[in-house]
C-alpha cells in the first residue's frame, strides 16, 4: 500500500482567444472539439451587492425580465428557440455578477449569439411581465425559504450578522415589499445602467471554429449601442474586532444548526493570501477523513454534519472582496452549538500550532483538482467560469491554472490561514429548532 | 423601434450522434464491467450497481451509511484519506432497485480506487461505534426530511399509487433505524452485497481496455454467492378521489400528479416522452407557459418519466401559492385533457423532438453524464447504443403516434392526484374539482 507517494496533479489546456469589440464587450473563445456542443455565456458585472436601497431583490427579479421578450423577440420566443434548437439554458444572480447562458448542439451557436445579441440590446419591459414575474419570484423565494427548514441559511441569514453596509448584508432574493413596490421604470434604470455592452463580457465553448466564431460574435454583437460600465463602488467595510452571534427560530426546522463566518483576504487584490483559505475550508471539512468531520463528526458526535466554503453563494473563484470563510453545521436533537464553537477553534488552534500531517495537504489537493477539473468536464462550465475570470479578473486562462495553483499552496500559509481564524473576527448564526418533533 | 427588425439564423447541419469507444467484459464472478473512454479531462467516473430489490428499507439505508465505515483492515477515515490520495472519493446510496457506489478521481489513480473498492466490497466490518454514529445521523437527516414538503408529498405518493408494492414505503421510520445492529448489517451484507446481476461502469480518460483489465484484477476475486432476489411488477394506477394530505399553515401546496408510463424498451416509449416534453416536460411545455408564465403560480413546475426496475411512471410536479391551488390544479387537468383530447401542431412536436435529441448529445458530452447514463442504461438491460436507437425512434415519430401516446398515457381520468398542504384553506378550492379525501401528513 503507497502511503506517502503524492500524486501528480494534472492540468488542462484548454486554449483561450480574447478580445474586445469597439463597444466595449470583452470576448472569450474556447475552443474544445471532444464533443458536438457548445457552451454561451454572458456574464454583466451587476449583482445583489448593486441593488438600491428599497429594492432588494431586483437584480434577481431584473435576470427574470431578461428571459421575457427583446428588441426582435416575442415573450416566450427565447425559450422556445434555444430549446428548439435542442438546447438548455438558464441565469442565476450572484454577489458580484449576473450570468444568463445556454448549452446547445454545436449547430446552434449563430442562434444563440442573436439570441443573446437581442437582449443585450434591450428586454422588452411591460407592466404585465413584471407582475407575472413578481408572482414567479415569490413562488420561488417560497420554495427556496419560506416553506422549508433552513430556508436561507445560511446564504441570507448570515450576511447581515458579518456586514454593516446595504450592499453586503442585505436579503438578496428580496422581500415581498419591495419586490412588490419595482416599477418597469426601475427595471428601464438598472438595464440602462448596468446592462451595458462595456460592462458585460461573452465566453462560447465548445465546438466551434475560432474565426468563425469570431465573425459571428461581430456580426451579432458588433452592432449593440455601446455604453460604458459604469463606475464600480467600493463594497469594502472594516473586518470585526468583537465576536458577534445571534440566533432565530426556524418554525419548520427539526433540529438546531449553525454557521460561522470570517472575513478573509480580498480574491481579486490578494489572490496569494487568499488561496490558502479555499485548501484549508477542505482540509477542514473535505470527506470524512477532515479534521473536523473525524473530529465533530466521528469523534465527539456533537454534529451530524458539518461543510465548509469561501464565499456566501459557495464558489470561491467567482466573488470579489468583501467575503468571507464559512463553516456550518447540523447538531442533533440536544447539540450545544457553545461546545461546537469551541471545539473548531480548539482544532484550528491545533492546526495553526502543530500545523498537517504526513500527506493531509498533499491528499486534499489532489481531491480539489478532482474537483475543479470535473466542473471543467461541461463545455458550459467552462463559458461560465471564463467569463467571470474574464470579468473580474482579465484571465480567463486562469481556470487551467487553478489545480496547480491549488497544488502549490503551502502548508505554512495554510496554518497561518487557520491562525487568523479568531473567536474574535468571528461571525455566528444559530439555528433554534421551531418545528414539533 | 427604428432599427429593421432581425431574422433568426437558422441551425447549422445536424452534427452527428458520435458514441465514444467502450468496451464491457463480465467476470468470472458475474459482475459485468463497462468501460467508455472520453478523455476530455484526465479524471475517471466509478459508479458500482448492485441489485437491492426487497431490503427493509432501514436495512438497506443503515447499510448504505455504514458501507464504507470501515474493513478488516483499515478504518472509515483511511479509506477516505487512501481515497483523497488519488484525488478520489466514493459515496453509497441506495434505491429500492440497487445499492449503488459512485465517485469519481484522477485517472491515475483508477487501479488504487479499484482496489480499495475491493476492500469494501469483501471486507467491510461493520464496526459497532460507527454504525451507532451513522444510525443517529441518520435518524437526525430522516426527521428533517420529515420538514420538508417535498418528502412528505412524495411519501403520500408512493403509497398512494404502490400500495402493497415493495416500492411504496422507501423511507425508514427514525424506530426502525435505530433498531438495525451491526450484525444485521453484515448477515445483509453477506446475503446480498455480491457481483451477480451487478455492473460497474468505468468512464473518464481510460483505455477501455484497460480499465477492464484493472477492474477484474481488482475486483474478480469479490465473492460470487449470494441471493438474487427479483421484484414483482408495479400495480397498475388506480385513479380515484383526490388526496389531500393535510400540512397547516403551509404557504404553498405541493401538487403532485402520477400517470401511468412505460419502460424506455417499449414501442411507446419515444412519442410518450415527446408528449410529456409537450405537455411538462421542459420548459418551453404547454403546462409552465401557462401555470408560470401567463399566470404565474408557481416558479419550476416539472413532469418527467422515471423508470424503476419494477416499473415506470409519469409524475408531475409543482409548487404552487396556497391561494391558488385549485386554479392551477384546474390548469393542469385542462393541459393534460387538451393534449390527450386533441393531437398537438407539428411545430410544435418539432420543437419538442429537437429538444429530444439536443439534450441525448448534452447528456453524452461529461465524464458524469455518460457514467449516469451508461448506468441507467445497464440497470434497465441497455448499452449505450441504445442511444442512438432511441434517437431513430425519436427522429421518426409522428403527430398521430405522439398523439395516441397522449391519449393513452397523458389522460386525466387516469391520473393518481395528491396535494399536500393547508387544507383549512385549500380543501374547498380543490373539492369544486374532484371528489376529496383528507388525511393528515404522516412522516
Amino acid at each position: 500500500m503507497s502511503t506517502t507517494r503524492r500524486a501528480t496533479i494534472p492540468a488542462t489546456r484548454y486554449p483561450v482567444e480574447r478580445f474586445t469589440l469597439d463597444n466595449g464587450l470583452r470576448v472569450v473563445l474556447t475552443p474544445d472539439r471532444s464533443a458536438p456542443v457548445i457552451g454561451v455565456a454572458v456574464v454583466y458585472d451587476v449583482g445583489i451587492r448593486s441593488e438600491p436601497e428599497g429594492r432588494t431583490g431586483f437584480a434577481h427579479l431584473f435576470e427574470h425580465l431578461m428571459f421575457q421578450g427583446s428588441e426582435n423577440l416575442e415573450k416566450l420566443a427565447h425559450f422556445r428557440h434555444v430549446q428548439g434548437a435542442g438546447g438548455t439554458f438558464n441565469g442565476s444572480t450572484h454577489l458580484d455578477y449576473t450570468d444568463y447562458y445556454e448549452t446547445l448542439p454545436g449547430n446552434a451557436l449563430e442562434r444563440a449569439l442573436f439570441l443573446e445579441a437581442d437582449r443585450m440590446r434591450g428586454p422588452r419591459l411591460t407592466e404585465e411581465n413584471l407582475r407575472n414575474q413578481v408572482d414567479v419570484v415569490k413562488e420561488e423565494i417560497r420554495v427556496n425559504v419560506l416553506n422549508r427548514p433552513y430556508g436561507g441559511f445560511p446564504w441570507l441569514t448570515l450576511p447581515p450578522v458579518l456586514f454593516d453596509t446595504f450592499p453586503n448584508a442585505h436579503d438578496g432574493y428580496g422581500s415581498f415589499t419591495d419586490l412588490e413596490s419595482a416599477t418597469v421604470a426601475d427595471a428601464a434604470d438598472f438595464f440602462q445602467k448596468y446592462y451595458a455592452s462595456g460592462n458585460a463580457v461573452l465566453a462560447v465553448s465548445g465546438d466551434i471554429d475560432v474565426a468563425e466564431a469570431v465573425e459571428l460574435v461581430e456580426r451579432h454583437f458588433g452592432d449593440v449601442p455601446a455604453r460604458p460600465a459604469p463606475v464600480r463602488p467600493s463594497f469594502a467595510e472594516p473586518d470585526l474586532t468583537a465576536e458577534r452571534r445571534v440566533s432565530y427560530t426556524d418554525r419548520l426546522a427539526p433540529l438546531p444548526a449553525v454557521a460561522s463566518a470570517w472575513r478573509v483576504p480580498d480574491p481579486i487584490g490578494d489572490f496569494v493570501g487568499y488561496l490558502p483559505y479555499a485548501v484549508l475550508a477542505e482540509v477542514l471539512t473535505d470527506g470524512d477523513a477532515a479534521r473536523l468531520v473525524e473530529r465533530l463528526v466521528q469523534r465527539d458526535r456533537s454534529v451530524t454534519g458539518v461543510g465548509g466554503y469561501l464565499g456566501f453563494m459557495g464558489d470561491p473563484f467567482d466573488v470579489r472582496d468583501p467575503t468571507a470563510l464559512l463553516l456550518q453545521a447540523h447538531l442533533p436533537p440536544d447539540g450545544d452549538v457553545d461546545k461546537v464553537l469551541q471545539t473548531v477553534d480548539e482544532e484550528l488552534d491545533r492546526l495553526a500550532t502543530d500545523g498537517l500531517a504526513d500527506g493531509e495537504l498533499a491528499r486534499t489537493q489532489a481531491r480539489m483538482a478532482t474537483h475543479l477539473l470535473r466542473d471543467t468536464d461541461a463545455v458550459l462550465g467552462r463559458a461560465l467560469r471564463m467569463a467571470v475570470l474574464e470579468q473580474q479578473r482579465g484571465e480567463p486562462g486562469l481556470l487551467n491554472e487553478l489545480p496547480r495553483l491549488v497544488g502549490e499552496v503551502t502548508e505554512e500559509s495554510v496554518r497561518t490561514a487557520a491562525a487568523t481564524l479568531r473567536p474574535q473576527r468571528r461571525a455566528t448564526v444559530e439555528v433554534l429548532a421551531g418545528a414539533e418533533q | 423601434m427604428t432599427t429593421a427588425s432581425r431574422v433568426l439564423p437558422p441551425l447549422g447541419p445536424t452534427r452527428k450522434l458520435k458514441l465514444p469507444k467502450q468496451a464491457e467484459r463480465r467476470l468470472g464472478n458475474g459482475l459485468t464491467v463497462i468501460a467508455v473512454r472520453r478523455p476530455a479531462v484526465p479524471l475517471v467516473e466509478v459508479r458500482l450497481g448492485i441489485p437491492f430489490g426487497q431490503v427493509h428499507p432501514a436495512r438497506a439505508a443503515m447499510l448504505a451509511e455504514t458501507l464504507l465505515s470501515g474493513t478488516t483492515t483499515l478504518t472509515g477515515v483511511q479509506i477516505a484519506a487512501e481515497l483523497q490520495k488519488v484525488g478520489g472519493g466514493l459515496s453509497a446510496g441506495v434505491d429500492p432497485d440497487r445499492l449503488m457506489l459512485s465517485g469519481a478521481g484522477l485517472a491515475t489513480g483508477l487501479d488504487r480506487m479499484l482496489e480499495l473498492l475491493a476492500g469494501v466490497l469483501t471486507a467491510a466490518a461493520y464496526p459497532a461505534d460507527e454504525v451507532a454514529t451513522e444510525r443517529d445521523r441518520l435518524v437526525d437527516r430522516i426527521q428533517l426530511a420529515q420538514c420538508q414538503p417535498g418528502h412528505l408529498a412524495r411519501t403520500a405518493l408512493l403509497k398512494r399509487i404502490y400500495g402493497r408494492h415493495p416500492y411504496a414505503v422507501q423511507t425508514p421510520t427514525p424506530d426502525q433505524v435505530r433498531a438495525v445492529r451491526p450484525s444485521v448489517l453484515r448477515k445483509l451484507h453477506d446475503q446480498r452485497v455480491h457481483p451477480n446481476g451487478a455492473i460497474l461502469v468505468l468512464v473518464g480518460d481510460v483505455q477501455p481496455e484497460r480499465a477492464l483489465d484493472a477492474a477484474e484484477q481488482a475486483l474478480g476475486g469479490w465473492n460470487g454467492a449470494g441471493q438474487v432476489v427479483g421484484l414483482p411488477a408495479t400495480p397498475p394506477l388506480e385513479p380515484g378521489p383526490l388526496l389531500l394530505v393535510d400540512r397547516p399553515e403551509s404557504v404553498q401546496s405541493s401538487l403532485r400528479i402520477a400517470l401511468p408510463a412505460v419502460p424506455r424498451t417499449d414501442p411507446d416509449h419515444a412519442a410518450l416522452q415527446l408528449a410529456n416534453l409537450i405537455f411538462g416536460g421542459y420548459f418551453s411545455s404547454r403546462w409552465v407557459e401557462n401555470i408560470r408564465e401567463e399566470k404565474g403560480y408557481t416558479y419550476g413546475p416539472y413532469s418527467l418519466v422515471e423508470h424503476s426496475v419494477a416499473g415506470s411512471v409519469l409524475l408531475a410536479a409543482a409548487e404552487v401559492a396556497t391561494e391558488v391551488t385549485g386554479a392551477a390544479l384546474l390548469e393542469t387537468q385542462y393541459e393534460l385533457g387538451r393534449l390527450a383530447c386533441v393531437a398537438p401542431g407539428a411545430e410544435e412536436l418539432e420543437q419538442a423532438r429537437q429538444y429530444a435529441l439536443g439534450t441525448l448529445q448534452l447528456g453524452i458530452s461529461t465524464q458524469a453524464g455518460l457514467a449516469a447514463l451508461t448506468s441507467a442504461y445497464a440497470s434497465s438491460g441497455l448499452r449505450l447504443d441504445f442511444l442512438a436507437e432511441h434517437a431513430a425512434r425519436l427522429a421518426r415519430a409522428t403527430v398521430a403516434e405522439v398523439a395516441d401516446a397522449a391519449a393513452r398515457y397523458l389522460a386525466p381520468a387516469r391520473a393518481v392526484t395528491v396535494v399536500l398542504g393547508d387544507a383549512q384553506r385549500v380543501a374547498g378550492q380543490l373539492g369544486t374539482l374532484a371528489e376529496v379525501v383528507t388525511e393528515p401528513a404522516v412522516p
